[in-house]
């Protein structure tokens, strides 16, 4: 059976009365409910989408623990000095007060699958018929020896936003003339593949201008990274001589810290570092493990619609997803969010479900007004997310042209977050 | 020529102190290759129609957001509301910076800032205002377009529904508000102007990565579709 959404809604109360049983799967109760965990570019996406779709024909709930979210997409540029904190700071009110939905503030901390519910910190069960999870990273315990979250103080890894960004650009502006930074940049596959990369570029174009006899170190455990060229490119340009990677070849991928003593064995060679930034292994956010759908680190999903291998009614988005070819970015969990919101609505109440399509860009920061961009597009094949093509930027390209491409990129920032939080 | 906000009735006044003749402030043979720039939304000309932007006959001494049959943002209904008149330099002044003169137009356009060519441009345009009398009629305007699309696929009817869901890959970056920062609005265009352009991504006739790969791998059908919604949405 199908059904126009919105010749039903105008058809009125009488007939809305007879054809509300059919139209709905939502067991024994009345409306159908959707929970979805995490506020990110997944999940405040996925809420804001099946809400507005739905017309309140859905309830939908969305569990954040933060009331304030800071996006960590363009925290780099904030560690760069081109964004301020509150720049990257969105609120849940839009979507609590234009479009219906429930948002508790709280963690939640247990799935139970059989009976499918979701238990909160607070001690509330909440009954669920679609469960969305989108709850970005956590780290891998002992990746890098010597650092677990107890050392985020001493050696922040400013991988998610908020706090931690703040804490490391206080500590870079800290450092005492000719000082020493040192990343530990993660092994794949990890969150914003550039990231680490443009954060570097970042770092050293706030060095540049307080402290430019200062020195930034990269332990890299990675033979190759995203946009590289550009990257090297841009790093000989602007900031000649600051920067050093050590790669896997020269022990880059053997490394430990002591957050005490401020110090970095690199393959058995000693630094003493103002600022160590961590950057540890990534693994799904704990309630994806908790809830039973992920396998070792991250939860495998269908490319259709982004349910669980584990469990149909429960959907996983973004970083935490093990969906085939696309990258981790917010960019990919905002247009897996859309696949989602589509293919739990059409489950829900008998809307249309069209074709999914993913597409990814990752803007990246390499000094003022010099932005570089990757993309590339995606479809289900070969039971994953399989891409389709794409383009990177080029080395060599003139200043008006990476001028643009920032100036995109800011476009990008205003348009996803309306996307997200509308 | 001055530069800047020009606040409206002293512009006007300014205005009527100009000299009258358009070969006085500017060549209107050579505004006619500057309006290049401008004719991938407007039109001018016998024949001119709204397209993503208004058709421009007439516009001397009009009082702005005014043509019939085409919707404004909201930032040009209060500029034209307030009291916005075009005239010599406020066509310059816009022309210069249109967001400066006009903040949140839908106007994706850095503006030109060679004083002779705004000159030449408002020469070229002040042809086809009623006010200077004895100009001969210029030839049509070309198409607002810079790619041939086959008339079976211009009439395809899209549909919406699939266009809105489509839809959803555009909104991450084109934001339905209208604002256009960084990255140009899409709502409100023609559709015809819509599909124009998405096959011109799409043949790479219009360079744009982004563009060429979103636009890449969209069929016919899908394109009419997102034209038929995004002309319909109203800013949100």
């Amino acid at each position: 059976m199908k059904l126009n959404r919105r010749l039903f809604i105008g058809t009125g109360a009488a007939a809305a009365s007879t054809l509300a049983a059919p139209m709905v799967h939502a067991g024994a109760h009345g409306k159908p409910r959707v929970i979805v965990v995490g506020g990110g570019a997944g999940g405040a996406t996925a809420a804001r989408y099946i809400a507005k779709d739905s017309d309140g024909a859905i309830d939908v709930t969305l569990i954040e623990p933060t009331r304030t979210y800071y996006t960590c997409f363009f925290s780099n540029l904030y560690l760069g000095g081109f964004k301020e904190m509150d720049d990257l700071g969105h609120s849940y009110g839009t979507l609590a007060s234009d479009y219906g939905i429930n948002v508790i503030h709280d963690w939640a901390v247990g799935v139970d699958r059989d009976t499918k519910t979701v238990t909160l910190a607070g001690g509330d069960s909440l009954p669920y018929d679609k469960l969305i999870l989108s709850p970005g990273i956590d780290f891998v315990d002992g990746s890098v020896p010597g650092w677990d979250i107890t050392a985020q103080n001493a050696m922040p890894h400013a991988y998610k936003g908020g706090s931690q960004t703040e804490l490391l650009k206080a500590q870079i502006q800290a450092m005492p003339e000719g000082g020493l930074f040192v990343m530990v940049a993660p092994p794949n596959p990890y969150r914003c593949p550039p990231g680490p990369y443009e954060r570097i570029s970042m770092v050293a174009h706030t060095l540049s201008k307080i402290n430019p006899t200062a020195k930034i170190l990269i332990a890299d455990p990675k033979e190759k990274y995203s946009k590289q060229g550009l990257f090297e490119e841009g790093w000989q340009k602007y900031y000649g001589g600051m920067i050093d990677r050590l790669g896997p070849d020269f022990g880059g991928g053997n490394v430990s810290v002591d957050p005490a003593a401020m110090t970095v064995d690199i393959d058995g060679s000693v630094e003493q570092a103002d600022v160590v930034n961590v950057i540890p292994a990534q693994k799904a956010g704990r309630i994806a493990e908790l809830a039973g759908v992920t396998d070792g680190n991250w939860a495998p999903v269908n490319p259709e619609d982004m349910s669980t291998k584990a469990d149909p009614d429960v959907y996983v988005l973004g970083d935490a997803a093990a969906q085939g070819d696309m990258p981790k970015s917010g960019f990919s969990a905002n247009s897996q969010a859309k696949v989602c919101a589509n293919a739990v609505r059409g489950a829900l109440t008998d809307s249309r479900v069209f074709p999914a399509k993913f597409s990814n860009t990752c803007w990246s920061l390499i000094s003022e007004n010099d932005g570089v961009k990757v993309g590339a597009n995606y479809e289900p094949a070969d039971g994953k997310i399989s891409s389709t093509g794409g383009f990177v930027s080029q080395t060599g390209e003139d200043a008006a042209l990476r001028k643009a491409t920032y100036e995109e990129s800011e476009g990008w920032y205003a348009g996803i977050t309306a996307d997200m939080f509308g | 020529m001055r530069s800047g906000f020009l606040k409206y009735g002293v512009a006007a006044f300014l205005a009527a102190a100009l000299p009258a003749s358009a070969q006085e402030f500017g060549d209107a043979a050579a505004g006619e290759a500057v309006f290049g720039r401008c004719s991938g939304c407007h039109q001018v000309g016998p024949s001119a129609r709204n397209r993503v932007g208004p058709q421009l006959n007439g516009i001397f001494g009009r009082q702005a957001a005014t043509v019939d049959g085409f919707r404004y943002s909201n930032a040009f209904q209060r500029a034209g509301a307030k009291g916005l008149e075009w005239h010599i330099d406020e066509l310059d002044a816009f022309l210069e910076n249109p967001k400066q003169l006009v903040p949140g137009t839908r106007m994706s356009f850095r503006g030109i800032s060679d004083e002779g060519e705004r000159a030449d441009l408002i020469a070229y345009l002040r042809q086809y205002s009623d006010s200077p009398a004895n100009i001969p009629e210029a030839d049509p305007t070309a198409m607002a377009t810079d790619h041939e699309v086959a008339p079976d696929i211009l009439a395809l009817v899209g549909d919406p529904e699939y266009g809105e869901y489509l839809s959803s890959e555009c909104t991450t970056c084109h934001r339905v508000d209208g604002q256009d920062a960084g990255i140009p609005s899409i709502v409100l265009w023609p559709e015809e102007d819509f599909v124009i352009a998405m096959h011109a991504y799409k043949a790479k006739v219009r360079e744009h990565p982004v563009m060429n790969m979103v636009a890449g791998r969209l069929s016919d059908e899908e394109i009419a579709a997102l034209a038929a919604y995004f002309a319909k949405i109203e800013s949100q």
